[in-house]
């Protein structure tokens, strides 16, 4: 176990993970000679020769869809898009393809690919560059999507991806990459995908987050603490396949629940939670369930606008408050 | 040129460009029929193409097709009753009866398919070659597009990042004179599709796509060089007599270029040479013929008698490592 940051983490598994199999390689912009735009792949290059460590043009179509046919062919890329911004440009080659080869073809193809990309708002990079559009991809059968929250999930997950047989969309949240926690120095340190984690435990409200906003849950959830109210919080890790069931367990102890996410409200993660926990444990609620998301606008430049349409800990302790009746 | 191929060889050409042209019109009946659904493009005009491109592909070489994918399905070798039974959606389809018509694919045959997003097939081949390239092997990728898919981004860059890398792929344009209902000059900047290589720097050649023999040759010599050097841009010359697809009112061309189309039919070109050269008599040919007939109501009678996919197909293959629902 050593204390790392969640860099350090993706780092490690894609290190671990391509000594341990030659058929995993690395392709995408900048992540050779320059190190990766977030330095994750600092000294790969050397490391491992241009044959693993791919540059590519910038043309995220082709990289998404080349690593997709490469995994076809029996390879097992991991593909970097920049930030998820750009997957948009690379979207039919993960949505129409990827995700439906294995499927459309009765079994004869597998698509083993990861595609890495980088989420999320908060550093002042306009409305193109800082969105959380998570939901968007998890929509798909066939595609996994997986946004790991703490360092040790995001190693452990990403080996789990690269050694998975199916296409695998792993969101790293864009301000996460400084966060430190305990990490297993075990090279067979797996995290299943598809299961939901308990954080933290406590019987008053339970607080259902993911990504960067779990560390906003887990600060909220100090701060109610302080106030008597005892929180539980519940990080999905994976949005498809969504593993509900610590969710029902926990609203079925506490009756009420708040989902807090990046993206926006309309269509989300909340929308989704919120209807299956209807369907599967409408009996035990004792008050609506509360989504918190953000604004509905574009993610502005200015740092003030742009804090005030994302979602943060008075929100988060403000929609507990509105569950538990607290004035 | 015809020398290289031996009798049966030629003649086996034949057969299976006049298997496929049966075939096709025999699927148009099945589709009036009822029989099948979804969408139906035909490969009447073209066969030259597959047959000849097909013959020159060796074992291990992979291939990957858009849409009008039945005859390149049947030139690659894959079984021609599960080819149709896939067309009628029936479990003993090549992609038991979830792909269609468009999504013809054989892991066994590495015919990587069938591929309905105009040009969503580009990236995946290129991967391919990727995947040959890092293993070191000797193999070659077929990437088969239509003229109408060099408009697009997916052609850009999937051309531009193979020859970046030198991968071994073929990419051969089929330019049947319309994307749909656009004529080539009316949707490219450039008519003459095989120049669009020259803005990759990568080897280009224009072809007589109704000429079996002249494909076969020249796709042999595309390949090697691929397996040596890198990306091969090829535009094959041809036409489609159908519509793009079935109920296509054709309000985009008249029935006087079909006819003057057909008068260059491959089929019949190679019946002339086979004949003008002393190789075959009308008589095997016509032997030939009701060969193909008789094959094929076996083949339509195995796609008819197949069963439909149980219920439990419905869920299986979404994911190789399905998490259990929780």
């Amino acid at each position: 176990m050593a204390r790392i940051t969640f860099r350090e983490a993706i780092s490690q598994a894609l290190r671990e993970e391509m000594y341990r199999d030659e058929r995993v390689f690395l392709m995408g912009e900048e992540i050779g000679t320059w190190g990766g735009t977030y330095a994750v792949t600092r000294g790969f290059l050397d490391e491992f020769g241009e044959k693993r460590v791919r540059d590519t043009p910038i043309a995220e179509g082709v990289i998404a869809g080349a690593a997709a046919g490469a995994a076809i062919a029996g390879l097992r890329p991991v593909a970097e898009i920049m930030t998820i911004n750009f997957a948009f440009l690379a979207m039919d080659q993960i949505v129409n393809h990827a995700a439906k080869l294995h499927y459309m073809f009765n079994g004869q193809m597998r698509c083993p690919l990861v595609i890495r990309t980088v989420g999320g708002g908060g550093r002042q990079l306009g409305a193109t560059h800082s969105q959380t559009p998570d939901v968007v991809f998890a929509h798909f059968p066939g595609l996994k999507v997986v946004a790991p929250g703490t360092p040790a999930d995001a190693k452990g997950l990403l080996k789990t991806a690269i050694r998975d047989d199916d296409p695998v969309f792993f969101i790293e949240h864009a301000t996460l990459y400084q966060a430190r926690g305990e990490v297993p120095d075990d090279e067979d340190f797996l995290v299943p995908i598809g299961v939901s984690d308990v954080k933290r435990e406590g019987k008053d409200v339970t607080i259902v987050s993911y990504s960067k906003m779990l560390q906003v849950a887990l600060d909220a959830a100090g701060k109610l603490a302080e106030e008597g109210i005892d929180a539980e919080v519940i990080d999905l890790r994976t949005l498809r396949p969504l593993d509900t069931r610590p969710i029902i367990e926990s609203v079925r102890k506490t009756n009420r629940m708040v989902v807090a996410e990046e993206g926006w409200r309309a269509y989300g993660v909340g929308a989704e939670i919120a209807s299956r926990v209807t369907e599967l444990a409408f009996d035990y609620l004792d008050a609506p369930v509360r989504r918190v998301a953000q604004a509905e606008v574009p993610l502005p430049y200015n740092r003030r606008l742009e804090q005030m349409a994302l979602p943060q800990v008075a929100d988060i302790i403000h929609a507990v408050k509105d569950v538990l009746y607290i004035k | 040129m015809t020398k290289e191929l031996s009798k049966p060889e030629l003649l086996d050409l034949y057969r299976q460009m006049v298997l496929i042209r049966r075939f096709e019109e025999k699927s148009a009946e099945l589709y009036s029929e009822g029989k099948i659904g979804g969408f139906l493009h035909l490969y009447i005009g073209e066969e030259a193409i597959a047959v000849g491109a097909c013959k020159a592909l060796q074992p291990g070489d992979h291939l990957l097709t858009a849409y009008r994918d039945h005859g390149w399905a049947i030139a690659r070798g894959l079984e021609v009753r599960r080819v149709m039974a896939e067309l009628l959606g029936k479990a003993t389809g090549v992609s038991g009866g979830k792909g269609g018509s468009m999504h013809l694919a054989s892991a066994e045959h590495h015919y990587w398919g069938g591929h309905a997003i105009v040009g969503g097939h580009l990236p995946l081949a290129t991967g391919v070659g990727l995947a040959i390239r890092y293993r070191e092997e000797p193999d070659a990728v077929l990437c088969v597009l239509g003229e109408g898919t060099t408009n697009i981004g997916y052609f850009h860059e999937s051309v531009n990042l193979a020859a970046v890398w030198k991968l071994p792929v073929v990419f051969l344009v089929e330019n049947n004179q319309y994307g749909m209902g656009t004529e080539v000059g009316r949707a490219s900047a450039v008519s003459a599709i095989f120049q669009k290589g020259c803005a990759y720097d990568i080897a280009n050649r224009q072809l007589n796509g109704q000429d079996v023999l002249e494909m076969h040759e020249a796709m042999g010599e595309a390949l090697d060089y691929a397996r040596q050097n890198g990306p091969v841009l090829l535009e094959a010359l041809t036409y489609r007599y159908s519509g793009h697809s079935m109920g296509d009112p054709e309000r985009y061309r008249t029935k006087a270029e079909i006819e003057e189309w057909r008068t260059r039919d491959p089929i019949f070109q190679l019946c002339d040479k086979l004949i003008a050269q002393d190789i075959a008599t009308q008589v095997e040919l016509d032997q030939i013929h009701h060969a193909v007939e008789a094959d094929l109501s076996g083949i339509v009678q195995f796609a008819e008698e197949s069963p439909e996919p149980e219920d439990a197909a419905l869920c299986e293959h979404v994911f190789v490592n399905p998490i259990p629902h929780r």
